[in-house]
């Protein structure tokens, strides 16, 4: 039995400590929205937040996230969408949309420590997602106004 | 002829196109399916257009065997020029007859009448009734036999919301990996490393304590199926663990510029006539190249089935579901009148990948588990490892110029192994690979050239320039050393990159600007006004950019592109920040849609031109992950900047292929013009750019 806190809420999961905590999200607690596209640690279509961390889902045992809270795009925004969510849906940026809840997941830890990072700091944060239908240009020009408009607002330049 | 869409005049019934829902909502259907294309939306659009509908109360039905239209397969860009322009028929017919049955309830006459978001009034009238009134629930009952006026064209809407997005961006299992029912089984294969092996021996390992797992074999197709995913999972892998295989032909083939069978080609069309000379003496001659390349779409390829009642129900992410229930059909030997394959989507798809594949070896899972759905997945080394490849390619370029430097004679040499794999019944053996490793094994059928208009090695090697008497030769070569098929614009990549790289070379030999030279041999307006189009967009071809121009097929989207590069000459690293695209595809119908379409392209066709190359020997298949088979990141991506060329008066055309070729002459042509090295070989990794650079 492993105890973990998923997007706020407690659960106890009877599954082996170390089947990998996509798995468990999929199969054991019906949250579909973390993929498993490469099992590899390469493509980030796993992504989650274990205390806040980007951790890959799709290697990370569920043993290792006991008493943990787990974030996944499904609880990104508490109760509605989270401002990442809702750029990337104002802008159409997407294609297939299979690569989005990793990106989801690390453009919201991004946007969470820092409400106005420069399109170079999201470029670099978003490296490790893959996208294979490029939709890239797309995602960045979302995130980038998302951005600035935080910057704006906070009389940043 | 009825001048009907050829869609259309092959299903007549309005009703198999559209239903008026009870209440509130209109469902389409179309044999076509959603590749990540966003054609859900474009034909939301068409049809909310001619019904006079908010676009949010369509809902649209995609690819199902027996029920939606056969519309054959999704590819080659065509689905809103065939499923839009039949659609759109369609929906005229069924506004013109719901006009009439609202003019007698209204008893009003149907020509004044107005829809508006689903009321229908007339100016002045004071009652009104609904789309939903009138036809909500009904059938149409009408055959489709002659073409009726369409509304007229509208401003296409700013940014239309993609439909299928909200659902994807908050993480609802919306694809066919995400299926689930209560009593579903779960299963992998355990694959040879690549198609030349098949099993030697298996010392089966034992299944855990308490586990409820089975091993299928049969030959060398082996799968696990369990309740549980990671258990069976875990299985897999030691049942990989204990497989010893043996390798029964080599990864060799014949080399490409050795032997082949070759046709003339004449206006995009070859022939079996005699393959004419080279007859000029070329002022210069060039040969360019590129590799076998991957689709790698993101998800590797899965498919549900279930076998129950003697019937056979197929959920898969293929393009082609009628292809694919037939082939099946065969390779299971299963009346096909049993079998139902019902389109449910994958991640982005750009031909032919491991869909259909997952499709039957699904299906001899379900064959063994009467009753119970089951859910199969590739793993990601088996999707990298087994799809079909997009070919390896070699084109011979030649020309000569006159005293003017003017283009005075044209050669131009495709070689290629088939872009041609799909599933297509009536042939002798099967193209589902899970076919090939059972005991009474199906092989491939040989691989034969095709010769219809713009096919595989040809499409778009025909120049779009007005040259006298070009030479165009397909040169076919059936031995290939991987397994290949249709990617994404098929030879368009290849061709197109030759040509506008060679353009390059020419106008440089004739000491003209690489856009002066092109408008000098264009005649063709539409092709002049993308090339001045994207002139004008980046503020000039000038410093290290380059050019390049292709209208798809010589029959789709006409699309430029000029890229920007960044050359680290001593790290031989070539880096694109910007990309610069314009297109005319006729008309426009969801411009944010269309542009979302050119762009992936182009960064696709960036990923294809800077990084990827599928890495073998004669032994085995090296590029088996991302870490070995390298794609561009976002760290890497271009910004790009589009413009469309909008032709309301023109019908529209397909646009996903357009910028593949035409992006990656443009970096090729933007290299040399930064650094003065011509790369001819694809990809223009370090490797390509020294090798060139010593040449
Ligand atoms: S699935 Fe975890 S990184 Fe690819
Ligand atoms: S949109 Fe298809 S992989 Fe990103």
């Amino acid at each position: 039995m492993v105890s973990l806190i998923v997007n706020g809420a407690r659960r106890e999961i009877d599954a082996p400590t170390d089947e990998p905590l996509a798995y468990v999200l999929r199969n054991r607690l019906g949250l579909p929205g973390t993929k498993v596209a490469c099992g590899l640690e390469q493509c980030g279509a796993c992504l989650v937040t274990v205390d806040g961390e980007c951790r890959y889902a799709c290697t990370l045992p569920v043993g290792e996230c006991a008493d943990r809270s787990v974030t996944t795009v499904e609880g990104l925004g508490g109760d509605g969408l989270h401002p990442v969510q809702r750029a990337l849906l104002d802008f159409n940026a997407a294609q297939c949309g299979y690569c989005l809840s990793g990106i989801l997941v690390r453009a919201a830890a991004l946007f969470d420590a820092d409400p106005a990072p420069s399109p170079a700091q999201i470029r670099e944060a978003l490296a490790p997602q893959l996208c294979r239908c490029g939709a890239q240009p797309r995602v960045l020009r979302a995130l980038e106004t998302l951005a600035r408009d935080a910057a704006s607002q906070e009389g940043r330049p | 002829m009825s001048g009907l869409p050829s869609a259309l005049a092959r299903h007549p019934d309005l009703d198999q196109w559209l239903a008026v829902d009870a209440a509130d909502t209109v469902t389409v259907a179309t044999g076509k399916v959603e590749i990540g294309q966003g054609i859900t939306t474009a034909l939301a659009l068409i049809a909310a257009h001619e019904l006079g509908l908010d676009p949010r109360r369509v809902r649209v039905r995609t690819a199902h065997t027996g029920i939606t239209p056969n519309e054959f397969i999704t590819a080659g860009s065509m689905s809103v020029e065939d499923s839009g322009g039949a659609l759109r028929q369609a929906c005229a017919h069924a506004r013109r007859l719901i006009l009439a049955r609202a003019a007698e309830r209204l008893g009003t006459d149907a020509a004044e009448l107005t829809i508006e978001d689903g009321r229908i009034t007339a100016p002045g009238l004071n009652a009104s009734t609904t789309l939903w009134e009138v036809q909500g629930g009904r059938p149409f009952e009408h055959a489709i036999e002659t073409r009726t006026d369409e509304q007229p064209p509208a401003p296409p809407p700013d940014r239309q919301p993609r439909l299928d997005l909200p659902a994807k961006i908050a993480g609802e299992g919306v694809f066919v990996q995400d299926m689930t029912w209560p009593d579903m089984l779960h299963a992998r294969v355990v694959r040879p490393p690549t198609w030349a092996h098949r099993l030697d021996v298996l010392d089966e390992p034992a299944v855990p304590d308490g586990q409820d797992l089975r091993v299928l074999r049969d030959g060398s197709f082996l799968a696990v199926t369990g309740a549980d995913e990671y258990a069976v999972v875990r299985h897999a892998e030691r049942v990989a663990a204990a497989c010893r295989w043996r390798q029964v032909a080599d990864l060799d083939g014949v080399p490409l510029g050795t032997e082949s069978q070759a046709f003339p080609v004449r206006d995009g069309i070859p022939s079996i006539e005699p393959v004419p000379d080279l007859d000029f003496e070329p002022d210069l001659a060039a040969c360019y190249t590129r590799p076998h390349l991957m689709h790698a779409s993101l998800a590797p390829s899965a498919a549900a089935a279930l076998w129950a009642g003697g019937k056979l129900t197929v959920w898969s992410h293929s393009q082609g579901v009628e292809l694919l229930k037939r082939t099946l059909a065969e390779a299971l030997d299963v009346d096909r009148r049993a079998i139902t394959v019902i389109h449910h989507q994958g991640a982005g798809a750009y031909g032919h990948n491991g869909a259909d594949d997952a499709a039957l070896d699904a299906a001899l899972c379900a064959l063994e588990h009467p009753d119970r759905p089951v859910l199969l997945k590739y793993t990601r080394q088996q999707e990298h490892r087994w799809e079909p490849y997009g070919p390896a390619m070699r084109i011979d370029m030649a020309a000569a110029l006159d005293d003017a430097g003017r283009i005075r004679r044209w050669s131009h040499e495709v070689w290629s192994y088939t872009h041609a794999g799909r599933p297509i019944p009536r042939q002798p053996g099967s193209q589902l690979a899970g076919a090939w490793l059972r005991d009474n094994a199906i092989d491939p059928p040989p691989a034969e050239p095709r010769l219809g208009s713009e096919v595989g090695i040809h499409r778009s090697a025909w120049p779009i320039y007005a040259l006298p008497e070009p030479r165009v030769i397909k040169r076919f070569v059936a031995a290939g050393p991987l397994r290949t098929s249709s990617l994404r614009s098929l030879g368009a990549h290849g061709n197109v990159f030759a040509i506008e790289s060679f353009m390059d070379e020419l106008a440089a030999l004739a000491g003209k600007s690489p856009v002066a030279f092109r408008l000098d041999h264009l005649d063709d307006p539409r092709a002049r006004a993308v090339l001045e189009a994207v002139d004008d967009l980046c503020g000039g071809v000038t410093g290290p950019r380059g050019v390049a121009l292709a209208r798809y097929k010589n029959q789709q989207t006409w699309a430029a592109v000029v890229a920007e590069v960044e050359v680290d000459e001593a790290r031989a690293d070539v880096r694109v920040p910007k990309l610069w695209i314009a297109a005319d595809a006729g008309r426009v119908v969801d411009p944010d849609g269309l542009i979302n379409q050119l762009e992936g392209g182009a960064v696709q066709a960036a990923s294809w031109t800077l990084k990827e190359r599928v890495r073998f020997d004669r032994q085995d298949i090296d590029s088996e992950d991302w870490d070995s088979y390298p794609v561009l990141r976002f760290d890497e991506v271009p910004e790009i900047v589009t413009r469309l060329v909008d032709r309301p008066d023109q019908p529209s055309l397909g646009a996903g292929e357009a910028t593949q070729g035409p992006a990656a002459a443009a970096i090729a042509n933007a290299v040399f013009a930064a650094c003065g090295v011509r790369v001819r070989d694809m990809p223009l990794d370090a490797e390509a750019l020294r090798r060139a650079a010593a040449a």
